[in-house]
C-alpha cells in the first residue's frame, strides 16, 4: 500500500495541458498566482474564475480530483475566513455579543477565501498535469540562469529527483523496520503524544543509518556510470518548446494583461 | 588480448577505533595478480571477506591500489585523467538492485549512463532501446523500477552498463539478494552478453551454481588467490574448497563421495546430465566385464 504513493498526486491522462513544455506550466502557475495579488475588484476574480475553468476543461482531469486536493486546506481556509470575518475594524453589519462582523471585513473575508482557493486549484492543475520528473526537468532548464550566481541549478534538480526515486523504497523500509519492532513488543499506537514520539526513535535511527548507506552505495552506483555532474552532459529527454509551448505563453499573456488590466479598475464593489 | 592485467595488487585501509585513532592496518587484497582476456567469462569465487568485492572495485577504478598495478585496456587506473575513460570500458553492476537505479522509469535508468558521458540524444535512445533488448527488458521499458522483481531490477541495471557500451562488465555479487528464479534470470542475461556480444564478463558470487559455464574461476581467501583455473580444475579439488569455506555443487559433492568409496568416476563433474552419463558408462563398463 505505502509503495503507491507519489508525491504531487499525478493525474494519468492525455490532454494538451499534460502535454505543455513543465516550464510553461511553472511559470504559469507562478503569474496565475500573482495575478490574484493584484485584483482590487471582483472582474479580476471573474476573468481569473473563467480562465481557470477554461485549463480545468483543457486538462481533462475530473473536477472532483481539484476539490480533493482542497480538503487539505480546509483548516487553514476556515480559520483565515474567521479572523478577517471577525477581527477586521470598520462599519458593524451584525453584532454576536463581543464578536462583530463588518462590512469591511465579510468583504476581506470572501476575497481571501477565493484567492486562497484559486491559488490552490492552479498550482494543484501543475502537480495533476506533470509527472514529478517532468517537473524537476523543467526546474533544472527554466532556471538555469542562477548557474552565473553559482546557484547549483543542476544538482539541486538531481537530489530532487532521487529523492522522489527514493521516497517509495524509504517508506517501504519504514514499514519493514516498524513491523520488526512491534513484532518485538514495540508499541507504536499507545500512550501521550510525548510517549508516541519517543516510540519512534527506535524506528528513525536504524531508518537514517539505512538511509546513509544507500546514499553511499547510490554515489558509487552513479560514479561507477561516469557521472560527475552536469558537466558536459546531454539529455535523454530534452525539452524543447513547440508551437504549442508558444501558444500557451500568447494564451497567458493575454490573461494577465485582460485580467490586471479589467481587476484594476475602479468599479463600484457589490459590497 | 589481455583487457584487465592486474599485477601485484594490494590494497591496504587502516582500521580505526571509535575515537578516530588509527589501529592498524588491514589488508584486503594482498599480492594479487590476474589477467582477463576480451571475451572471457570469468568468476571470481570467495566468502564474506574474502577481498573480492575489493578487487573488483578496482578494476573499475572506484578503488586504486596501495601497491601493484591494474591496467584496464591499456590505461593505468591511478591515471586520473583516464578514470572516465576506464569506468565505461569496465562497467559495474552492484549487489543491491535499489540502491543503484537512479531513473524513476526503467528507460531514463538505462540512458543515464549515456547521458553522463555526453551522448547526443538521438544516439541515446537508439543505446537504451538495444540495450533493454539485450537483457529482455525492453517490455517495461515504461515501467517504475518500484514494481519489477528483483532479477528484473538487476537486468535494468545490467542493460543501464551496456547502454555505456563497454567492453567489460563487472558484477559483483548481482545475485546475493536474489530469489533463486532471479538469479537464473540475471546469470542467463550475462551469459548472453557474452555469448552474443563477446563481452567480457566477470562475475563475483559465492554461488557455486553460477560459475560452472566460466572460462576461468578464482577462489579468493583472506585478500589472495587461493586457488585458480577452469570450474572443471577447481571443482575437482572438494576438500581445498571446503577448507575455503565454500559450498560445492551437489551433483559434484555426490560425485565425490561415489570416487571415493570407489566407483571410477572422472573429477570435477558439474552438471547431473554429466553424472548421469559418467554412471551409465561405469555401469555399461562393468556389465561388459561381466562383474555385474
Amino acid at each position: 500500500m505505502l509503495r503507491d504513493i507519489t508525491l504531487g498526486q499525478y493525474y494519468q491522462t492525455d490532454s494538451v495541458i499534460h502535454r505543455l513544455d513543465p516550464r510553461v506550466k511553472l511559470s504559469g502557475t507562478i503569474l496565475f498566482i500573482l495575478s490574484l495579488f493584484f485584483f482590487k475588484n471582483y472582474i479580476g476574480y471573474l476573468v481569473a474564475a473563467a480562465f481557470l475553468a477554461l485549463v480545468i476543461k483543457l486538462s481533462h482531469v475530473p473536477f472532483k480530483f481539484m476539490i480533493k486536493g482542497m480538503k487539505a486546506i480546509v483548516f487553514l481556509l476556515a480559520i483565515t475566513v474567521c479572523f478577517n470575518l471577525f477581527l477586521t475594524p470598520g462599519e458593524t453589519l451584525v453584532a454576536l455579543g463581543k464578536l462583530t462582523i463588518t462590512k469591511e471585513g465579510l468583504s476581506a473575508a470572501i476575497t481571501m477565501a477565493v484567492r486562497l482557493s484559486m491559488l490552490i486549484i492552479g498550482s494543484s492543475i501543475m502537480t495533476l498535469t506533470t509527472t514529478p520528473n517532468h517537473l524537476t526537468d523543467g526546474m533544472e532548464k527554466g532556471l538555469r540562469p542562477l548557474k552565473k550566481l553559482h546557484v547549483p541549478v543542476h544538482e539541486i534538480a538531481m537530489m530532487m529527483s532521487i529523492a522522489l526515486r527514493f521516497i517509495p523504497i524509504l517508506m517501504e523500509e519504514t514499514d519493514k523496520i516498524m513491523k520488526a519492532q512491534m513484532a518485538r513488543g514495540a508499541d507504536f499506537e499507545s500512550g501521550s503524544l510525548i510517549r508516541r514520539a519517543k516510540a519512534m526513535v527506535p524506528l528513525l535511527v536504524p531508518l537514517f543509518i539505512s538511509a546513509f548507506r544507500r546514499a553511499n552505495d547510490l554515489a558509487m552506483a552513479m560514479e561507477a556510470r561516469c557521472y560527475r555532474g552536469g558537466e558536459g552532459r546531454t539529455k535523454m529527454k530534452p525539452l524543447v518548446y513547440g508551437k504549442r509551448d508558444h501558444l500557451a505563453y500568447l494564451s497567458l499573456l493575454v490573461y494577465m494583461i485582460v485580467s490586471i488590466c479589467l481587476g484594476r479598475l475602479s468599479v463600484p464593489g457589490i459590497f | 588480448m589481455e583487457i584487465i592485467r592486474a599485477k601485484d595488487v594490494t590494497y591496504e585501509y587502516s582500521k580505526r577505533d571509535e575515537e578516530g585513532n588509527e589501529i592498524g592496518v588491514n589488508t584486503a587484497v594482498n599480492q594479487v595478480s590476474l589477467e582477463v582476456r576480451q571475451g572471457d567469462f570469468i568468476a571470481i569465487l570467495g566468502h564474506n571477506g574474502s577481498g573480492k568485492s575489493t578487487l573488483a572495485k578496482h578494476i573499475n577504478a572506484i578503488l586504486t591500489p596501495t601497491e601493484g598495478t591494474v591496467v584496464v585496456d591499456g590505461m593505468d587506473t591511478r591515471d586520473e585523467e583516464k578514470v572516465w575513460q576506464i569506468r565505461q570500458t569496465a562497467g559495474m553492476v552492484f549487489q543491491n538492485p535499489d540502491n543503484q537505479i537512479i531513473g524513476q522509469i526503467v528507460e531514463e535508468d538505462v540512458g543515464f549512463g549515456p547521458e553522463n558521458m555526453g551522448v547526443p540524444t538521438k544516439e541515446i535512445w537508439e543505446r537504451v532501446e538495444e540495450s533493454l533488448k539485450a537483457v529482455g527488458m525492453y517490455g517495461y521499458r515504461l515501467h517504475s523500477p518500484n514494481k519489477l522483481s528483483g532479477g528484473q531490477k538487476q537486468r535494468v541495471s545490467i542493460a543501464g552498463v551496456l547502454a555505456m557500451h563497454p567492453k567489460c562488465i563487472i558484477l559483483d555479487e548481482p545475485t546475493a539478494m536474489l530469489d533463486p528464479n532471479g538469479r537464473k534470470e540475471v546469470i542467463r542475461a550475462a551469459r548472453a552478453l557474452n555469448d552474443v556480444e563477446g563481452i567480457t564478463i566477470i562475475l563475483i558470487t559465492h554461488y557455486m551454481e553460477e560459475i560452472i559455464h566460466a572460462d576461468r574461476v578464482f577462489v579468493m581467501d583472506q585478500g589472495k588467490i587461493a586457488m585458480q583455473g577452469t570450474p572443471k580444475e577447481v571443482f575437482s579439488r572438494v576438500e581445498e574448497l571446503q577448507r575455503l569455506r565454500l559450498d560445492v555443487p551437489q551433483v559434484t559433492l555426490v560425485a565425490y563421495e561415489l570416487q571415493k568409496r570407489g566407483i571410477p568416476l572422472p573429477d570435477g563433474i558439474l552438471t547431473v546430465d554429466e553424472l548421469a552419463e559418467a554412471l551409465a558408462a561405469v555401469r555399461a563398463k562393468n556389465l561388459e566385464s561381466g562383474k555385474v
